[in-house]
Formats: C-alpha cells, sequence, structure tokens
C-alpha cells in the first residue's frame, strides 16, 4: 500500500539518502533499521511530506504523496509520530488527543469520547485532564501514539517510539502496537530497540549511510554479513555465526 | 474560582448591562468605556499571539485602518460611519489577510513575525503620513456632530453601550474559539506548530483565519476611538504606542485566556488612575506598566488569570 | 535633475550616518550572534544613551566626543547589570520571553525619561557645529566627519577585540557552541553578559557621535529600532561585515530616499527593505543559513 521508490536526497554536499526504494504492504508492520546516522529520519520526513526529495517517488495506494504538505499527507491517512516526543506541553493530555481526533472529527464531544478511547487503548494511565508537561517519557512516547492514532490513520509512522523505554515499557508498548495493527492499520516503524524489532516485524529493511543495504524478514536480516557489519564494523560478521544479535 | 463558567459570565455581562445605572458620574463611565475599549483591542492581539502563538508587534495596523477607514469614508465620501464601522472591520480583516499570507506564505514565525509586523505598521504609518486622503501628517478631524447615528452620542453613556458591545462580540468570539475544534488546532499551532501540521492541521489557513479576525477586531476599536476621539493622525493610528497596548493588556491579564484582555486593561487602567492622582505626570503609569510586564513575565508567565487558575493544578507523575 | 552637488552631499550624508547606523548595528547584531536574542531594548538604550551625552554637555561641559570615554564604559556596565539581573534571570531561556522582556524593557526606560525629562526635543549646541569641510563638490559638517571617523576606528576596535583577544575568542566561542564552552570552564553566563554589554557600549558609541548632529526624545529610540533591525537582517543576523554594510546602504538609502521621494515617503525605504529581505532573503547579505 506505500511504495517507496527511488529516493534521493542530500544537504548540502552530504548525500542523506540514496536510492531508497521500499514497499509496505497493507496490514503488515514494517521495520526501518540501521546505525545511527543511516538516514532514517530522513526518509520517514520524506515520506511524511516534511521534506522534499531530491528525486524519486513516494505512493499510498497508487496516489503519488510527492509536493503534498503534511497535513495533506495526515488527510491522505499516514500520521507520524517524531523521534523526540513533540507534546503540546501546555495543553491537557485530552485536549492533546482530542486535537489528533480533530482531523477527522468536528465535534468536540465526539472529539473527546475518542480521545477517551484511544487514551485506553494505548494504556495511558494518568487522568487526562492533566497537563500534558507532567508525563515522564513512557507517557510522553504513549501520548504521541494515542495523538496521532486519533487521526484514525491508515498507516501508522512511528520514529523510535521505544526510545527511552525501560524494559517493561518496552513490552507494553509492543502489546499496544501489535493491537493497533489487529485493529487493522498498518505500521512502519524506525527502531533501534532489537528485540522489538524481531518480535513484531513482518518485514525488515535496513539502511546504511543512505542506502538500502538488506531487507527479508528479521531472522535473514539478522544473519546478514552486511548488516552485521553495519552494525559492528567491518571483519565484524566472521567474528561471530550467531544469527541472534543484540543491537 | 473560575470566572469562566457560565454563570460568572452571565452576571458580569448583566453587571456591564446595567453599570451605567450603578454609577452615577460621567467620569467613571468614561473610565468604564476606556477599559472597555482597551479590552477590546487586547482581544485582537489576543486571539492572535494568545491563542495561535503568533506574536505581533504590530497590531496597530488593524487599529489604525479601522481609525482611517471609517473616518475617511466619512469625511471624503460622506458614508454614514456605522457603515464605515462594517467597512472598517472588514478592511482590518483584508489588511490582515495580506500581512498574514505574506508572512505566513513566507514561513515567518516568531520573532520573524513580530519584526514584520512592526516594519508593516510602520510602513502604513508613513503612508499614511504622506498621502493626501488620510491628510497626511495633519490627521483627519471629524466634526462634532452629536446624534447617533452619526455615531456620535453627547454625554458618555452612548459610547459606553457601543463600545460594551463591541467587547462583547469580541469576549463571545474568543469564548466560542477556547472550546471549539478551531481554538483547539489554534492552540496546537501555539505550542509546537511541526506536531500541529503532522496532525493533520492547515497551519496556514488556520492562522490566516486567526489573523483576519484579529484584524477585524482590531479594526473595530480603531472606528470607535475615532469616533469618540474625533481626531486620529499617523503616529495615534499607526504609531507602537498602541501595538504596545494591545500587547500589555493581554500578556499582563493572561494571554491566551478568556478573561485576560479585561482583566489586564482593568488593572492598567487603575494603575493610571491611581498613579495620576498622585503625581500627573506623563510617563509614570506606562513605566509600571512596563514593570509589571517584566515581572509577570519573570514571575507569573500565565499572567494574572494564570495565577488564579494555578491553584487548583494537580501535579502527576 | 538634482545637480551634482546635491547628489554628492546625499551620498557623504548617507555614509556618514550609515556609519553611525552601522554601529549601533554592531551591538544588536552582536548581541543576537552571542545570545540568540532579538534586543527590543535596543532603540531605548541609545536614547537613554544620548540623554546622558545631552546632559554631560549641558550640566558639565562635556565636548560629546570626549564624553566617549565616559559613556562607552558606564554604558557596558549599564548592559552588563542589565542582562544579568533581569533579562538572564527573568527570560527562563525561553525566547519569547526574552522578547516581551525586553521590550516591557524599552517601555520603562521610554516612559521613566518621558517622566524625568518631559516630551521636548533637546540638540546640543556645539561651537563647532557648523563648521563646513570641503569634500569634492560637497560641503559637509565638521561634526558629521569626525563621526565617521570615529565610527570607523570604534568599528575596528570591536573587530579587534573579537579576533584578537582571549575575550573574543570566548565570546566567539560561545556563540558557537554554548555547551561546549561551558565544559571548557568558560564562564557562560558571564560572557552573556559581557557580550550584552558590549552591544550597549556601542549604543553608547552611536549615541556620542550621533548627538552633534541629531536631537533626542524620549521616542527617539522607535526610529532606530526598526533602522537597527533593518541593518541587522539586511546584512545577516551575527554578521558583523553585514552589520557595516548594511549601516551604509540604509544610510544611503535613507539619505536618497529623503532626496527623491521628499521628507515623508522618503522614509518608506527602510521598512520596505525590511519586508522585502525578511521575506525573500531571511538570513540577509552576509548570514549563515542555520
Amino acid at each position: 500500500m506505500l511504495e517507496v521508490s527511488g529516493i534521493s536526497k542530500s544537504f548540502g554536499g552530504l548525500q542523506a539518502v540514496s536510492e531508497a526504494s521500499l514497499k509496505v504492504s497493507e496490514g503488515s508492520i514494517v521495520s526501518l533499521i540501521g546505525p545511527n546516522g543511516a538516514g532514517k529520519t530522513t526518509l520517514f520526513a520524506i515520506i511524511s511530506g516534511f521534506l522534499k526529495a531530491d528525486s524519486g517517488t513516494v505512493n499510498l495506494y497508487g496516489d503519488a504523496l510527492g509536493g503534498l504538505k503534511p497535513f495533506q499527507v495526515c488527510q491522505m491517512g499516514m500520521v507520524r509520530t517524531f523521534q523526540i516526543t513533540q507534546p503540546f506541553a501546555k495543553l491537557s493530555i485530552l485536549e492533546n488527543i482530542m486535537i489528533g481526533a480533530y482531523a477527522r472529527i468536528q465535534n468536540p464531544e465526539d472529539a473527546a469520547q475518542e480521545a477517551y478511547k484511544v487514551a485506553e487503548h494505548v494504556g495511558i494511565r494518568v487522568p487526562l485532564e492533566s497537563s500534558a508537561a507532567d508525563l515522564n517519557v513512557a507517557g510522553r512516547k504513549r501520548l504521541e501514539l494515542a495523538r496521532a492514532l486519533a487521526t484514525q490513520p491508515k498507516i501508522l509512522l512511528l520514529d523510535e517510539v521505544m526510545a527511552g523505554l525501560n524494559p517493561t515499557e518496552v513490552e507494553e508498548i509492543l502489546k499496544v502496537i501489535r493491537e493497533i495493527r489487529n485493529s487493522g492499520i498498518t505500521i512502519f516503524l524506525i527502531e533501534h530497540v532489537m528485540q522489538a524489532v524481531m518480535s513484531l516485524s513482518d518485514y525488515t529493511y535496513v539502511l546504511n549511510n543512505g542506502r538500502l543495504i538488506a531487507s527479508g524478514t528479521p531472522k535473514q536480516v539478522a544473519a546478514d554479513p552486511q548488516v552485521i557489519e553495519a552494525y559492528l564494523g567491518q571483519g565484524a560478521s566472521k567474528l561471530n555465526q550467531n544469527p541472534a544479535i543484540d543491537a | 474560582m473560575n470566572f469562566q463558567k457560565p454563570s460568572w459570565m452571565i452576571l458580569g455581562t448583566l453587571i456591564l448591562v446595567l453599570l451605567p445605572w450603578i454609577l452615577f458620574s460621567e467620569f467613571l463611565i468614561s473610565f468604564a468605556v476606556i477599559v472597555l475599549y482597551s479590552a477590546t483591542i487586547g482581544h485582537s492581539w489576543n486571539i492572535l499571539g494568545g491563542y495561535a502563538g503568533q506574536f505581533s508587534f504590530g497590531s496597530v495596523l488593524f487599529f489604525g485602518t479601522g481609525a482611517y477607514t471609517s473616518s475617511v469614508l466619512q469625511m471624503n465620501f460622506g458614508i454614514n460611519p456605522w457603515i464605515g464601522l462594517i467597512a472598517g472591520i472588514l478592511m482590518g480583516a483584508l489588511v490582515g489577510a495580506f500581512v498574514g499570507f505574506l508572512s505566513f506564505r513566507f514561513g515567518l514565525r516568531g520573532s520573524y513575525f513580530a519584526l514584520i509586523t512592526l516594519a508593516f505598521a510602520e510602513a502604513f504609518r508613513i503612508i499614511a503620513n504622506t498621502v493626501e486622503f488620510t491628510g497626511a501628517g495633519m490627521g483627519i478631524y471629524i466634526p462634532l456632530d452629536q446624534h447617533p447615528l452619526n455615531f456620535q452620542f453627547e454625554g458618555r453613556t452612548g459610547f459606553y453601550y457601543v463600545i460594551l458591545a463591541l467587547f462583547l462580540i469580541a469576549t463571545a468570539i474568543t469564548l466560542k474559539l477556547e472550546n471549539s475544534r478551531f481554538g483547539s488546532r489554534l492552540k496546537a499551532i501555539r505550542e509546537n506548530e511541526d506536531a500541529a501540521e503532522a496532525l493533520g492541521i492547515n497551519t496556514f489557513r488556520l492562522k490566516m483565519q486567526a489573523i483576519m479576525i484579529s484584524g477585524g477586531i482590531g479594526a473595530s476599536g480603531g472606528t470607535f476611538y475615532a469616533q469618540y476621539y474625533l481626531y486620529i493622525d499617523p503616529s495615534i493610528a499607526y504609531g507602537v504606542d498602541k501595538s504596545v497596548e494591545m500587547l500589555l493588556v493581554s500578556i499582563i491579564g493572561g494571554m491566551g485566556t478568556v478573561m485576560g484582555p479585561f482583566i489586564g486593561s482593568l488593572v492598567l487602567h487603575l494603575i493610571n488612575e491611581i498613579s495620576r492622582h498622585f503625581i500627573n505626570a506623563p510617563g509614570l503609569s506606562l513605566v509600571v506598566y512596563g514593570v509589571i510586564l517584566v515581572l509577570i513575565i519573570g514571575f507569573l508567565p500565565k499572567g494574572l488569570t494564570g495565577a488564579f487558575q494555578s491553584q487548583k493544578k494537580v501535579k502527576r507523575a | 535633475m538634482f545637480e551634482p552637488v546635491i547628489l554628492v552631499t546625499a551620498l557623504i550624508n548617507g555614509l556618514m550616518f550609515g556609519a553611525i547606523y552601522a554601529l549601533v548595528a554592531l551591538g544588536l547584531t552582536l548581541i543576537y550572534g552571542v545570545l540568540h536574542i532579538i534586543n527590543f531594548a535596543h532603540g531605548a538604550l541609545l536614547m537613554l544613551a544620548m540623554y546622558a551625552v545631552y546632559f554631560l554637555f549641558n550640566l558639565l561641559g562635556i565636548d560629546p566626543y570626549l564624553a566617549l570615554l565616559l559613556v562607552i564604559p558606564s554604558f557596558f556596565v549599564l548592559g552588563y547589570l542589565l542582562y544579568r539581573g533581569i533579562i538572564g534571570k527573568l527570560a527562563h531561556g525561553q525566547d519569547q520571553n526574552i522578547l516581551l522582556i525586553t521590550l516591557g524593557l524599552s517601555v520603562i526606560f521610554e516612559n521613566a525619561a518621558l517622566f524625568f525629562f518631559k516630551a521636548d526635543t533637546q540638540t546640543l549646541n556645539l561651537d563647532y557645529a557648523y563648521e563646513m569641510i570641503e569634500i569634492g563638490p560637497a560641503l559637509v559638517t565638521l561634526p558629521k566627519l569626525i563621526s565617521f571617523g570615529a565610527s570607523i576606528v570604534i568599528g575596528l576596535a570591536l573587530w579587534l577585540l573579537m579576533a584578537k583577544t582571549d575575550l573574543g575568542k570566548a565570546i566567539r566561542a560561545v556563540a558557537k557552541e554554548r555547551v561546549g564552552a561551558r565544559l571548557m570552564g568558560i564562564n557562560v553566563d558571564h560572557i552573556f553578559a559581557v557580550s550584552y554589554g558590549i552591544g550597549i557600549a556601542c549604543l553608547g558609541a552611536a549615541a556620542c557621535l550621533l548627538m552633534p548632529s541629531f536631537y533626542v526624545t524620549p521616542t527617539i529610540g522607535h526610529v532606530f529600532v526598526i533602522i537597527a533591525f533593518t541593518i541587522v537582517v539586511l546584512g545577516g543576523m551575527g554578521s558583523f561585515i553585514g552589520a557595516l554594510v548594511g549601516g551604509f546602504i540604509i544610510g544611503i538609502t535613507e539619505s536618497f530616499g529623503g532626496l527623491f521621494l521628499g521628507e515623508s515617503l522618503g522614509q518608506i525605504g527602510i521598512p520596505l527593505i525590511f519586508v522585502l529581505i525578511l521575506l525573500f532573503r531571511p538570513t540577509g547579505l552576509f548570514g549563515v543559513k542555520a
């Protein structure tokens, strides 16, 4: 349903992304991994309309997204979260999520109802009237997720949603993400936490220095010597024949 | 106490409507007129700055446009000032659209937006100072002709009810904003424009709507001013002082709140009267205003209304 | 249309005022470059400095050019204290707060001046104010010439300070990388205050150079705020060269604007340039893209 083809982007002299092509099929969970600085967030930004690619196309259900502004991309059913959470700090958690809901809903009461529903699904346990600024990291990640979900997307782009979470919190979020997928939403995520990548994804793409160097099921990718070298350095693939990596 | 509950609002409105009967002196009614007038133009800044987060340092642009539109129509074309009021409001919204279009299309935010509004206001002042039909540097005198149909009244009470109406309309607009989809999305833009975009908000269109509403409200204050004082000139209509007044009352009262502009205006004009009572010299009360502004930013960033509301806040981990 | 004498005079006047405007803008761009704040109090502080020069002359008989020695250091101290005591403390690091606090300060200063000095226009009555010097076909007043020379000298001194001294290096380090500078043992808060102080000291200098040819009222700051901001934006925020070049451009624009469009409309050049730069090239001529 999401087709990215030949995307390239450079900043000044630096080639951030180079000829990246990938597919995300409907109802799947696809992950994008790679070492820091590989260009993953840049690619996300391009796909969601925050950056313009130098070349290449992005298609959602066959419709080209190139040149669309982020809000239009959201209206078409693709919404992204941010690596560094961006809560509406001075507003309540409820209002934060309602703002997401307002993407589809006009009436404040209906938006509030939707917000409560979404908050529960995502597992926000603090009272929704409290300020978003009072949330801890895990709470902010959940809020980010809830807000995006409230826009009733068809595909959700999650940028390192697990970063900064402890193992228990990671488990909880994993459950939530699986439930989201089961409710019919496609998920495309950037992730560093390998446990999440391995257990969640149906398919994985690996980005290194702006290029896609491998793709396949998580198991296949983990055994790929190029991937091992990308993470651990040259020659590392020869050192360890064990396919279960912990990055 | 939450003064924004409907019961308080209704009570407040009732008191304001009956005020001229309660206050016997013309002086007190004049005071009330000034307070409501400042609050009204404060609402103009508040919608764009307090709610949408676009801090304007040139909001006098709207005020002056309203004042000149109705005055020029009246003096040069003999058009009734009530119609001039409507025309002024439309022109204010138009000027807002013009400035907004240029600023937002070119992605100006934060300090850059503040600066460009300053520049536009200055440009308009220079033009008004040069052009014949605005009376150039001499300004425009509106001849005394006290008749309600002429938007002039004997005594203050007539003017009071006009500004009360304008103030109530501006307040009602803000109130509607506060609880609506439009208002929440404006606040989203204020809090984090990129995140707002990511959530499907057409930030350009919403900011344009906010600046046009701001323009219309500011212009209504301008027309009122012209009819009340029967004189405007470029430095009154487009000078920095008004811009500062418009933002001062909102910030000190509490930006992004419904009651902020009114409370800010009340406090500032009370200070003005009190300081004038002791030392009658220009500038003193504004020194106090400036000090209060600095103190509020430093210690009470939510303004005076925020100071009351924060008592209720519950902190959660 | 105009005789060469008039044109050349306008050009030279433009350059002279331009040099002084550049000095004002230098302070503003330094403050922006290091502290990343837009100092809305700039115009009001210049106004205070100009009153200081006025009173030094009228009460103590000190020539404005001699007053440079007094005004520059004292306004440095004023700036330092303002930052350390008020701006730095109350802003809580937020951009929009600093905007409003410096605006608040300008309101305080302007109205305090109004209260104490009244609204009258004040000028200096210098003996040599109208001595004319010939430059080519044009006649220029002596003060303007002295001011031009002095602003070049001061500009150079400032450049030397920033480029060659340890303090200058520290300031540039902080401007580039706050956290790193702190880790190197540089007292960042102190450097911020020093930078602000230097920026205000520039205003003190500019005031001494302006007063012989100009006038002061409590609201004179408004005029200079627009001019200074236009120059800084035109030249590029944080760029010294930009402030100098921008200053000359604006000085000449103002001069020729007045010549060709008349006194009133002639002023439109500046806000017009301001708007155009903000829209089409916000980084300015020499600015670095963020």
